[in-house]
């Protein structure tokens, strides 16, 4: 079904259960590492943790069946929830389930259109600046819960850090970010200290999700308030889910589909916006934990979103008393691995523009917290830098007693142009002009319009011209325009 | 006297003086065979990905990794085969060595200090310690 390339994936079945044991005992390992986050994005968005939780537990199912990367790890994720913090703040909870359920239909269209390639037109330096933006956003949007604590926040903050990144030394077998806040509740419920928790920020309630229709009414106005979030989210989504999946390929030696992966991501955000959830795409950091641990197959996501249910079910009472420490703490390191800090170390070496492109992208989403809006900055950005590389035209001008031959180097369209013009010298004794294209293309009407003038004022001033060496696409489009677009 | 001959590289000025001793060891007696493995780390996948975001294969830059071993090893005329392994290094080389019955793994030591030693961990450590056969490590 899912067309992948290698002999491992070769059947729908085989994906679930080619590596039954590695999947399920990665799935475990997942569902620990995915609940700190889940609850954490949902405090970023503004809602309660258990719209996070929700939203994992049926994205990762839902991806498990319908998804065309196995082993890919897909929740409630943050580049998402930073994306819709407004809508809830605004409108509240039910617009986001119905933003939700909106962004997965367009996701769907989108997978069904197969436009996964054109993700590839997005430059190398937008898809860093974008990673490094969200980065920079995670970690801002921790700093609110610093405002007015205690020196007992910022020391259970580093407790939480130094276990995270030390923990690994000892053993691998446990996520390092489940012992430091195991680690860390205990010791705040023990010491007794008065700070912040989960259960402060919003309530778990130990229950499956259960279907329902957002309540909203079924308006234009709903729509239109709901759209323009839906499309940054459906894009967004799309982008990082299609990002970690080529990673998943790659650390895999496998192919897989983006098409369905594209359509799947659609498929389980609808679901998950009937179930309560909030929207969710695939996660780089927990499918590398995944492949760490040793998982492959489907039954590895499918396995991570049941436990991750099980266990809000049966620990629902520990997890509200998880200090905000630990949960910033966590929310810090996802921070700093997301950032690529190689593109900081060869900022000095990559072309200048694609360092400009890279950080202008970080910066309008920093100043607009919308991810979408950096990525379309950056987009525009590169491509005004690729038409201006692109533009350089050059005009060689060889003289003989009875002739000139003016050759020109470049692309001709309608940025490259306007120099154009100026470069010839129309008033000069030689009668016989020659202009060579051969090593230039022609590519739109302001190209041929414009070598139509430059003829035109040869002929003008009583000149004999030739044009020479047009290829064979540039002849076609010049026969198709010229007497359409003719300027005298 | 050395018939199976691994050589871990990870493209650095340390790996290419191992395979210029690699080379010199497979010299030593006839027939050996010199078997180059790259190892790619799950943890760098996201910076190579996207280091690598419009290149037809990311494979093709891990192989130009490689290319200055398989140069030295060229030279020397040294029968040798090039593989790219996946995993975390010291663990998946210390287990392609033992699997596959090596006779000795040459490998380059990156020169790191006591501190960055204890940070990042020193593969070569690693190798010396859990590989069944003799491990030459290259300073």
């Amino acid at each position: 079904m899912n067309g992948g390339i290698s002999l491992y994936q070769s059947t729908y079945r085989e994906s679930w259960f080619g590596n039954s044991k590695g999947d399920i005992l990665s799935g475990l390992v997942v569902a620990l590492a995915l609940i700190p986050e889940a609850i954490a994005f949902s405090i970023i968005a503004g809602v309660d943790p258990m719209v996070g939780l929700y939203a994992s537990f049926t994205i990762a199912v839902t991806i498990s069946f319908v998804g065309g990367r196995p082993g890919m790890i897909s929740a409630a994720t943050g580049a998402m929830a930073l994306l819709f913090i407004d809508l809830v703040a605004d409108h509240g909870l039910q617009y986001l389930l119905a933003a939700t359920i909106l962004t997965g239909v367009i996701q769907v269209i989108f997978g069904i259109c197969k436009l996964a390639r054109y993700m590839k037109f997005i430059p190398r330096s937008v898809m860093v600046g974008f990673v490094n933006a969200l980065a920079i956003l995670i970690f801002t949007s921790q700093l609110e819960h610093f405002v007015d604590e205690s020196w007992i926040m910022y020391a259970l903050v580093g407790v939480t850090l130094a276990f995270i990144y030390l923990f690994p030394y000892v053993t691998k077998v446990v996520p390092s970010t489940l012992v430091a806040i195991i680690l860390v509740t205990f010791v705040t419920i023990v010491m007794d200290f008065n700070i912040r928790a989960v259960g402060d920020m919003g309530t778990i309630s130990q229950t499956l999700p259960i279907f329902l229709i957002p309540k909203i009414p079924l308006t234009i106005e709903t729509l239109l308030i709901v759209f323009p979030y839906s499309i940054a989210l459906a894009i967004v989504g799309l982008l990082e889910s299609l990002l970690t999946a080529s990673i998943v390929d790659d650390s895999t030696e496998t192919n897989s589909n983006k098409n369905i992966e594209s359509r799947g991501q659609g498929i389980a955000n609808i679901i998950t916006g009937f179930f309560g959830g909030m929207a969710g795409c695939a996660m780089i950091g927990q499918s590398i934990i995944n492949m760490k641990s040793g998982g492959r197959g489907r039954l590895s996501s499918f396995v991570a979103g049941v436990f991750l249910m099980f266990l809000i079910v049966v620990l629902g009472d520990i997890v509200v008393q998880i200090p905000m420490a630990a949960l910033a703490g966590v929310m810090i390191m996802v921070a700093i691995s997301t950032f690529d800090w190689n593109s900081l170390r060869t900022i000095h070496l990559v072309p200048r523009s694609d360092a400009a492109v890279m950080i202008i992208t970080v910066v309008t989403v920093v100043f607009t917290h919308n991810l979408a809006i950096g990525v379309f900055a950056g987009i525009i950005l590169s491509s005004v830098f690729f038409v201006s590389k692109i533009s350089r035209v050059r005009v060689d001008e060889v003289r003989k007693e009875d002739k000139i031959t003016y050759s020109i180097y470049g692309e001709l369209f309608f940025a490259s142009v306007s120099e154009l013009l100026h470069q010839f010298q129309y008033d000069t004794d030689i009668q016989e002009i020659e202009i060579n294209l051969s090593a230039s293309h022609i590519w739109d009407d302001s190209a041929v319009v414009a070598v139509d003038k430059i003829v035109s004022n040869f002929k003008s001033n009583g000149k004999q011209v030739n044009v020479t060496g047009l290829n064979e696409d540039s002849t076609e489009l010049v026969g198709k325009l010229a007497n359409k677009l003719g300027s005298h | 006297m050395y018939q199976k001959i691994l050589l871990a590289t990870d493209g650095s000025q340390h790996s290419k003086r191992a395979a210029e001793n690699a080379v010199n060891i497979a010299k030593c007696s006839a027939g050996s065979k010199l078997e180059v493995v790259y190892v790619v780390d799950v943890d760098r996948a996201k910076s190579d990905v996207l280091t690598h975001w419009h290149s037809v294969d990311v494979n093709d830059s891990r192989k130009d990794q490689v290319s200055e071993v398989e140069r030295i090893a060229k030279d020397a005329g040294v029968s040798y085969q090039v593989k790219v392994l996946r995993g975390e290094p010291g663990p998946v080389i210390v287990k392609y060595a033992n699997d596959k019955e090596f006779d000795i793994v040459i490998i380059g030591s990156r020169g790191l200090n006591g501190l960055q030693e204890f940070v990042l961990g020193s593969v070569s450590h690693k190798v010396a310690k859990r590989a069944n056969c003799p491990v030459l490590i290259v300073k």
